[in-house]
């Protein structure tokens, strides 16, 4: 057992939990954040997508001990209250989804592109970026607008902030 | 996965202490082949020692002649580095390649080249690029280092620190992905040298993991084009093959890919 401390979504979390614990397991059983699913549970589904200080990462493939002072963001960080963060937003308009198991993970990689790539992203990128998340029902079609649309409208808070 | 203790020594010293002193101990660095193997339980170390805090492991340098990754540094990292981008562009593109955006931003260099496993990327620039593997005991190069599937010149409890890269006149890789797995069914690195010699490094194809492809060499030093592959073959008994890709499959691919990465040298981008 160790005793490690996590920031998750902002708010340090205090555990005693044992070596073997998983991230996704500690975010979702420790802590009851459900948000973060378990798809394959082998690193490929990309359903368990996390930012571990700021990084997308798949939470079932890191050790919850080796966490241990990071900061973590869970898809129940990202809206500012009722109102949904504009990834979130985009995949309702776009309605990116349809099962809605691989959500929380489109959503958290998304974000981690479009941060990564200050927005500026075509549906080429998105698709080959999107390549550690899997949808088993949408054929990505509209995962790919919203990803396109939350791209533009990031950019254009960008220019917007800039001009100010 | 069965239970284990955790240790994240700040030394390179503690964790060979540790290693030496602890019951069925196995190092850990980016977990992403690790974990998994626990997690099915094909492995069950008693004690995991984490070499990611460890000084000396992390960093990328680089100067004229040479580019030097510590261990512990992430796909994602030597993908975006200025340094590796501008000395050796296949080896940014190359590690850009690997896995997932995900599986770049905890997977390691020095992972990768511990593990050798016969369908990871790192060890065909490893191999082509003629590098020096620097251990905490000694340095081991290239064509010594690589022993076969998942078998390294590593002893037991010897911690790869760094890879020293000369930096090539020119260097191109080319893989073809398996659709489903995303791992190279067969991947080539290919190498000229500041002398002018040719390496061209195989991976994910062979049955005894990676290799030099020689005749490919001899023709590439004598004329670096992709028409001087003309009507080279390999032979497929040295193939791995299975239900993703049979023997002679891959011996094709193993051409293909010779004569794409000769067709991309200098490029980041990796289809």
């Amino acid at each position: 057992m160790s005793r490690i401390t996590i920031t998750v979504n902002g708010t340090p979390h205090t555990k005693d939990v044992e070596d073997r614990t998983l991230l996704a397991q500690f975010i979702r059983e420790h802590l009851g954040l459900t948000g973060t699913h378990v798809g394959c549970d082998t690193t490929q589904c990309g359903a368990c997508t996390i930012h571990l200080n700021g990084k997308a990462v798949k939470s079932c493939t890191v050790l919850a001990v080796a966490a241990d002072g990071s900061e973590v963001t869970t898809i129940e960080g990202l809206a500012d209250g009722e109102k949904l963060h504009p990834v979130q937003q985009a995949f309702h308009v776009h309605h990116g989804l349809q099962c809605g198991f691989c959500t929380p993970g489109m959503i958290m990689a998304s974000v981690d592109m479009i941060r990564r790539h200050d927005g500026v992203l075509d549906e080429e990128t998105v698709r080959h970026e999107l390549e550690g998340n899997l949808c088993r029902c949408t054929g990505y079609h509209n995962i790919v607008k919203a990803v396109l649309d939350a791209a533009a409208k990031h950019r254009a808070a960008q220019s917007a902030a800039a001009a100010e | 996965m069965y239970e284990t203790a955790y240790h994240k020594p700040k030394s390179l010293a503690e964790a060979v202490r540790l290693y030496n002193t602890l019951e069925e101990p196995s190092y850990l660095s980016g977990g992403h082949t690790l974990i998994p193997t626990l997690k099915s339980r094909l492995a069950a170390p008693r004690h995991l020692i984490d070499l990611r805090a460890i000084p000396e492991l992390s960093g990328i340098e680089a100067n004229r002649d040479k580019v030097v990754i510590g261990g512990a540094t992430e796909h994602a990292a030597v993908a975006a580095s200025k340094q590796v981008r501008t000395a050796i562009p296949a080896l940014a593109g190359l590690a850009g390649s690997i896995g997932d955006v995900q599986v770049r931003h905890m997977g390691t260099i020095g992972g990768s080249t511990a593990n050798n496993d016969p369908a990871a990327d790192y060890p065909s620039a490893v191999l082509s690029l003629d590098a020096v593997i620097h251990t905490d005991r000694r340095e081991i190069p290239a064509d010594d280092y690589f022993q076969g599937l998942y078998t390294t010149a590593l002893e037991p409890g010897e911690i790869l620190v760094r890879i020293e890269f000369e930096i090539p006149e020119i260097a191109g890789y080319a893989k073809l992905r398996n659709p489903a797995s995303r791992y190279s069914l067969a991947a080539a690195f290919v190498s000229r040298h500041r002398d002018g010699h040719v390496r061209v490094a195989i991976t994910g194809a062979g049955n005894d993991g990676v290799f030099r492809w020689t005749e490919a060499e001899e023709r590439l030093t004598n004329n670096l084009a992709a028409e001087a592959l003309e009507g080279l073959t390999i032979d497929p008994s040295r193939m791995m093959g299975d239900i993703h890709a049979p023997a002679d499959y891959r011996a094709h691919l193993v051409a293909v890919m010779t004569r794409r990465a000769v067709e991309n040298l200098g490029g980041t981008h990796i289809l």
